[in-house]
């Protein structure tokens, strides 16, 4: 997988720098799952772990910045492992960036699960978290596997979530135009749905830098936007209910 | 010299202990012969040889009792030569991983590659098992503090799956590990199922419920002398009863489905046929909403692996949305064909209808349960708002994909594409 250096010292320092990324990848995946969890089963106990998890996210990040800088002080790092290095900086700061969406989503629990939701409210959201989920757990596979001929994934899941949050945030504001009591959860909700949406950019982004750590080159830049909420307005014919 | 004087101590050990161990016979011997000296008048000359011979031979090693340790032990190091620890990994049924001291894959068995995938040789362990309460039990493995250690992991995607997973170093000084999954997502599925069932079932069922307790209360009341209000009251309580029905088995099928969250490998599904077969067993439907479907099949094999019962309930669904809600456009159209765009190659299985499509907001949302576009349209086709989450389930169980076109007036199409290595 890795190079073989003269000094073993080094490999193990790279070796660990993976490790603590790879680390940080299963809190904030289990950070977004449980926040998502809390806001659907109405849990504010999960919801509140949700939001002390973070800071495990921000000691890991700046772990990895520390010891990435002293490994390019020390090593004078090249080529593939220069990347490497830059690679895993940039990474733990998304991870910390998909933690802290996560906490935001646990901290909007209370305010949405205040008075007796239907079910048909969290369907969506659920399904958008699935799919975004499912593009970090693969991302953070193919960190480990280093299998970048497969990443193309990336980009169609980028779109379907794109799709998804667009459909739902039609679905919220049909619902707030129904009845103004809605106004509340379905506000909190459509920042939820902002939120997760915002972590499948950053699976995206992190795919894309193992992508320039495993090849060297930029993965290429066609990246059309499939986000179409910005065209949504009040007077666009509402779908039937 | 030394080596010498270690085995003579390890000689006058052994005799040592079998003398100790035939210690009752010995003394046993000793009376005997000390009787007879005493009542049969026998020289002291024959009295020493005697106790003399009873010592020697009990100090004789039990040659019977060594053999058969002996060989014991010979056929247990012969049988172990031959197993290798690839064969043993083998012919364990859950999934086991061996690794090294630095947490990387030494070896996984088939179990272990059929339930995570990608997981070769040379690959880190805690870059793949990313969950927090993986990194400790590894971490505290590895470090030595413990030799082994037991911990519950979840999964929540692709599928929704449940291990307890024990750790252990292997032998001493080996420098290997061992990773045993255990699944108990049948269990933990089982209550969940329960709960999800009561909450889908008890949500959906009271609207049908609520009209019939409506018609009961109008057929006993005002209308109970009005015949032609009776047959017709009993006409849509009839309707609602059956729609509940249908609503409970496509809970159940669902429900099962969860239930066993992988498939079986090994076994092929031969598309031509189950597709055929789908098409048979829908004619009644498709004529009945005066439909004509067309067949345009590839030449050659058309296998996948996979579940033909599984397979079939995926085509049959989505030909009976085909010809129910793309009625209007007459006819639809089945495609088989070999994909091999991409990374992935496999078997594309299209069904096109030219109905009045879908608008664009719905298609990522349709598979969702109890998802309707149009909850009219949907009551009076008897459609129960599970027929799509049911194949998306399947679909994911078989790695496969569903892709939905649609232009609104022009069509839908739904497309399986089947991955066939």
């Amino acid at each position: 997988m890795q190079s073989v250096h003269i000094m073993s010292a080094f490999d193990e320092e790279l070796k660990y720098l993976s490790k603590r990324i790879a680390a940080m990848g299963g809190h904030a995946e289990r950070m977004v799952e449980q926040a998502v969890a809390a806001l659907v089963n109405a849990d504010p106990g999960l919801a509140q772990k949700v939001i002390n998890d973070d800071a495990v996210l921000d000691e890991g990040q700046r772990e990895i910045d520390d010891k990435a800088i002293i490994i390019i002080a020390k090593r004078q790092p090249m080529a593939t492992d220069l990347r490497e290095i830059v690679g895993a900086i940039r990474i733990s700061a998304d991870l910390e960036r998909v933690g802290d969406l996560g906490k935001n989503v646990a901290k909007r629990v209370v305010a949405v699960t205040d008075g007796r939701q239907p079910t048909s409210l969290f369907r969506g959201l659920e399904a958008l978290a699935n799919l975004a989920l499912t593009q970090l757990k693969e991302v953070l596979d193919v960190y480990a596997s280093r299998s970048v001929d497969k990443i193309g994934f990336v980009r169609d899941r980028d779109d379907q979530i794109d799709a998804m949050y667009t459909s739902l945030f039609r679905e919220l504001l049909t619902y707030m135009m129904e009845d103004p009591r809605n106004i509340t959860p379905c506000t909190h909700l459509l920042f939820c749905a902002k939120n997760i949406e915002r972590i499948g950019d950053h699976a995206t982004n992190i795919a894309e830098t193992i992508y320039y750590i495993v090849t060297g080159d930029q993965m290429p830049a066609e990246r059309p936007k499939g986000d179409k909420t910005d065209k949504i307005s009040l007077s666009a014919p509402l779908p039937a209910k | 010299m030394a080596e010498q004087s270690a085995e003579q101590a390890s000689v006058a050990q052994a005799m040592a202990i079998r003398l100790w161990n035939s210690r009752w016979l010995l003394a046993a011997g000793v009376v005997a012969v000390l009787t007879a000296f005493a009542f049969a008048n026998i020289s002291a000359y024959v009295l020493v040889p005697a106790l003399l011979l009873l010592l020697v031979a009990a100090m004789l090693p039990a040659a019977g009792l060594r053999q058969s340790a002996e060989n014991a032990a010979a056929i247990e190091a012969v049988g172990l030569q031959r197993l290798s620890g690839e064969y043993l990994a083998a012919a364990v049924a859950d999934p086991l991983i061996i690794f090294d001291r630095s947490a990387t894959i030494v070896h996984a068995n088939a179990a272990a590659f059929a339930a995570f995938g990608g997981i070769a040789p040379g690959l880190s362990l805690p870059l793949k098992f990313r969950a927090p309460e993986m990194q400790t039990l590894l971490d505290s493995v590895l470090s030595g503090t413990i030799a082994s250690d037991v911990v519950d992991y979840t999964e929540k995607l692709p599928v929704e799956r449940a291990y307890r997973v024990s750790a252990s170093s292997v032998g001493h000084g080996t420098d290997l590990y061992v990773l045993v999954f255990k699944d108990q997502s049948e269990t933990r599925r089982i209550d969940r199922m329960r709960a999800d069932f009561i909450a889908n079932a008890s949500h959906e069922l009271r609207t049908p419920l609520a009209s019939i307790a409506g018609f009961i209360e109008t057929l006993r009341g005002p209308a109970r002398n009005d015949p032609a209000a009776r047959e017709q009251f009993l006409q849509i309580m009839q309707n609602q009863t059956g729609r509940m029905a249908r609503l409970i088995d496509d809970l159940l099928s669902l429900s099962r489905l969860e239930m066993k969250p992988y498939l079986k490998p090994g076994t092929e599904v031969d598309l031509r046929q189950t597709v055929d077969s789908v098409i048979d067993s829908l004619a009644p439907l498709a004529r009945e909403n005066s439909v004509v479907i067309e067949r345009d099949f590839a030449k050659g094999a058309l296998n996948v692996p996979g579940d033909r019962d599984e397979l079939f309930q995926v085509f049959e669904n989505l030909l009976e949305n085909a010809c129910k809600y793309g009625q209007s456009g007459g006819r639809v159209v089945v495609s088989i064909a070999g994909a091999d765009d991409g990374s992935e190659p496999g078997i594309d299985v299209t069904i096109r209808d030219f109905g009045p499509g879908i608008p664009e907001e719905h298609i990522p949302r349709i598979t969702e349960r109890f998802y309707r576009i149009d909850v009219e349209t949907s009551r009076t086709k008897k459609g129960t708002g599970l027929g799509l989450s049911i194949v998306k389930h399947i679909l994911t169980r078989h790695n496969a994909r569903l892709t939905i076109k649609s232009e609104v007036g022009k069509g839908a199409a739904f497309s399986v594409h089947l991955p066939t290595h």
